[in-house]
This record gives C-alpha cells, sequence and structure tokens, in this order.
C-alpha cells in the first residue's frame, strides 16, 4: 500500500518535472525505437525546422509517415533505400545519411516522445489505448 | 453455534477496542505538532504552483533534449533564428503557422522535388454543434488544406459524413480526432487556444441545458 502510493507520488513527480525540464520546441519528436541498443543517441526530429520547408502532405501523405512518435519503425536501412527520411536526405534534396550527429544528436537514454504535448502536459496518468495491445 | 456467534461477538468487540484505541494513539501526536509552531506538515513544501517559463524556443544545445556533447548538435540551426519576422502566437511554437503560411512569409514546398506545385484548397466550413454552454466549433478546410491532404484525415480520421463522427474534449486531449495534431504539432489544446475553434457564438436566446439531477433535485 505504502509503496504504491510512493511511485503514484514519485511518478506524478515525474510528470510535473519532465516538462519543467526540457525547454524543447513544442513539437521536437524523439525517436528512440532502436537507437540506444545499437549504440547511437536518440534522433530528435524537429517538425518546426521541416514545416517551414515542407507542407505536412508531402511526409505524411506521400512518403507515408504515421502520425504516431515511433511507430514508422525507421531502421537507418529503410533510410539508405530511400524510404521515410532518405527520400530527401540522400544528398540531392537535403543532406545525406553520413552526417550521423545531426540527426542522433537526443540525451542517450531517453525515450520516444513528442516534446510538449497534450498528453505530457496532462497531471493525471493516461490510460492505454484498447485499438493496440502495449508492446 | 451459539459459542461460534458468541466468539465471534468477542473478537468483533476486542477489533473495535483495538481500532479506537490505535485511533486515539495516532490522533495524539497530531496535537502536538498543531501546538509547536513552525512545525507544520510536509504536505504543505510541495507546491504545484507552475514556474515562469524561463526560455522560449531555446537553442537546440540548451533545451534538454539535445545531448551538447555531440557535435551536431552545435550545427543545427536555433529556432528563434528561424522564427525572426514570423507572426506570433501564445502556444506551440509561439509561431501563427497559418497566418504566416497567409502572409506569404513562407513558402513550404507541395510537393518533394517540384517547387511550383500549389496546394489543392478547399474553403469549407464544417461546424459542429456543442452541447454544453462554449460556443460552437468552426472548422475551417482551407487552412487545412493548405497544409494537409484530403486523405491524411479521410476517411481513417474523420469519415466525411455529417454527424458521423462523435468526438469530444478527453478524446482530444488523449490524442485521437483533431488531438492526432493538435497537441502534438499544430496549435495545442490550452485555456488561451480554446476559442480558435470554439469560434461561433451561441443564439442570444440559447439556455444551457438542465442536468436530470437538477431537474428531479427534491430540495429545489
Amino acid at each position: 500500500m505504502f509503496k504504491s502510493a510512493m511511485t503514484g507520488l514519485l511518478s506524478m513527480f515525474a510528470v510535473l518535472m519532465l516538462p519543467q525540464a526540457a525547454q524543447a520546441e513544442y513539437a521536437d519528436v524523439v525517436i528512440n525505437n532502436y537507437a540506444d541498443a545499437a549504440g547511437m543517441r536518440p534522433v530528435v526530429f524537429p517538425h518546426w525546422y521541416h514545416r517551414i520547408r515542407f507542407r505536412c502532405k508531402v511526409c505524411h501523405a506521400d512518403l507515408g509517415f504515421k502520425f504516431k512518435a515511433g511507430g514508422n519503425k525507421i531502421t537507418m536501412a529503410k533510410i539508405i533505400d530511400g524510404k521515410f527520411c532518405g527520400a530527401c536526405h540522400n544528398g540531392e534534396i537535403s543532406w545525406s545519411v553520413e552526417n550521423c550527429g545531426m540527426c542522433h544528436s537526443g540525451v542517450p537514454g531517453m525515450p520516444t516522445q513528442i516534446h510538449g504535448s497534450t498528453v505530457q502536459r496532462l497531471v493525471a496518468p493516461t490510460y492505454k489505448s484498447l485499438d493496440k495491445p502495449a508492446k | 453455534m451459539k459459542t461460534k456467534y458468541f466468539f465471534l461477538s468477542v473478537l468483533a468487540m476486542t477489533a473495535l477496542l483495538i481500532i479506537g484505541f490505535n485511533a486515539q494513539a495516532a490522533q495524539a501526536p497530531l496535537k502536538e505538532v498543531k501546538s509547536a509552531k513552525g512545525n507544520v506538515s510536509g504536505a504543505n513544501l510541495f507546491n504545484r504552483l507552475l514556474k515562469k517559463e524561463t526560455q522560449r524556443n531555446a537553442a537546440p544545445s540548451e533545451d534538454g533534449i539535445h545531448d551538447s556533447a555531440n557535435d551536431g548538435t552545435h550545427v543545427l540551426q536555433p529556432p528563434l533564428i528561424a522564427y525572426d519576422g514570423l507572426p506570433t502566437s501564445e502556444f506551440g511554437n509561439y509561431v501563427d503557422w497559418v497566418k504566416s503560411l497567409d502572409d506569404g512569409l513562407l513558402k513550404p514546398r507541395y510537393d518533394l522535388s517540384d517547387p511550383t506545385v500549389e496546394p489543392l484548397v478547399m474553403d469549407l466550413d464544417i461546424v459542429r454543434e456543442v452541447k454544453a454552454s462554449m460556443p460552437d466549433v468552426v472548422f475551417p478546410h482551407k487552412p487545412h488544406t493548405q497544409w494537409l491532404h484530403c486523405s491524411n484525415c479521410h476517411p481513417k480520421i474523420f469519415i466525411p459524413q455529417r454527424k458521423a463522427n462523435v468526438m469530444s474534449m478527453s478524446a482530444i486531449l488523449l490524442g485521437q480526432k483533431c488531438g492526432v495534431c493538435h497537441g502534438k504539432v499544430s496549435f495545442p489544446v490550452t485555456t488561451k487556444s480554446c476559442t480558435k475553434c470554439h469560434s461561433k457564438p451561441k443564439p442570444a436566446d440559447w439556455q444551457p441545458p438542465k442536468s436530470e439531477a437538477s431537474l428531479t433535485n427534491p430540495w429545489r
């Protein structure tokens, strides 16, 4: 009882502290599906930078990026194959994949998230979606 | 049978006595705390009031999610350089992206490689009546189609049919329906942004519907 109350309190503290600790730009996406496990820093995708140059439609309709952080299962193999980020980051439209640290620039160990999202700002913990089983 | 009940009642009585005694014992130190000045409850030290935001649109090396030990972090463009001259807003990136596009301050491509492709813009407002006292919602297709393609929302997120989409603010806050983008990328749901969607005032004679409990209230 006491233990669960303490963990509850701690997680509440964590929820309250996290958004204030980081001052990152709204909608910056941290993607850490495989990066940590491969010994790389997690990827930080700046939405603001990309929306100045492209409309949402280009990535989310033409390139097939789902509206879900970490939901696209992007790997470097897919990128050098011209999929996802690789559609532009190929040395033709934008700089190429040898600039590892430009994307893999996050603080190691950070979980996949959208920085500043409403769900992050909710004080009460949110329920897991029933549509898809949690992994 | 009778002895069993007797035992049970004795047990219950002793339990009650113990609980009562414990409660008294627990109350005793509380009185001491009250009398001792300065020795107040530790719960009061936990203050929920939010701290004032010290820095908006921090540069990547100072934003808390980029690793400043990484060389690439220092090459990335700080957002404030890009936002210079753009109209501001009070939430999200603190940039009014739709107005920036309307004013021609941004020229984002609609096609991956061809900068001359123009977006397929549809100017159609959808009004959604709201049950409660909030103004009705006006959904403008125009700014949405300037950024997105029809297939981004239809038919997976929104069924393109009147009254076919059930939604609530709690669903939106948890990232469904409008919340797929609003609250993540496009302007967030905050107390300052309610009226951006809830923008059509109710008719002058409109009264909020009374709840069932209030209509049948015996102490009315």
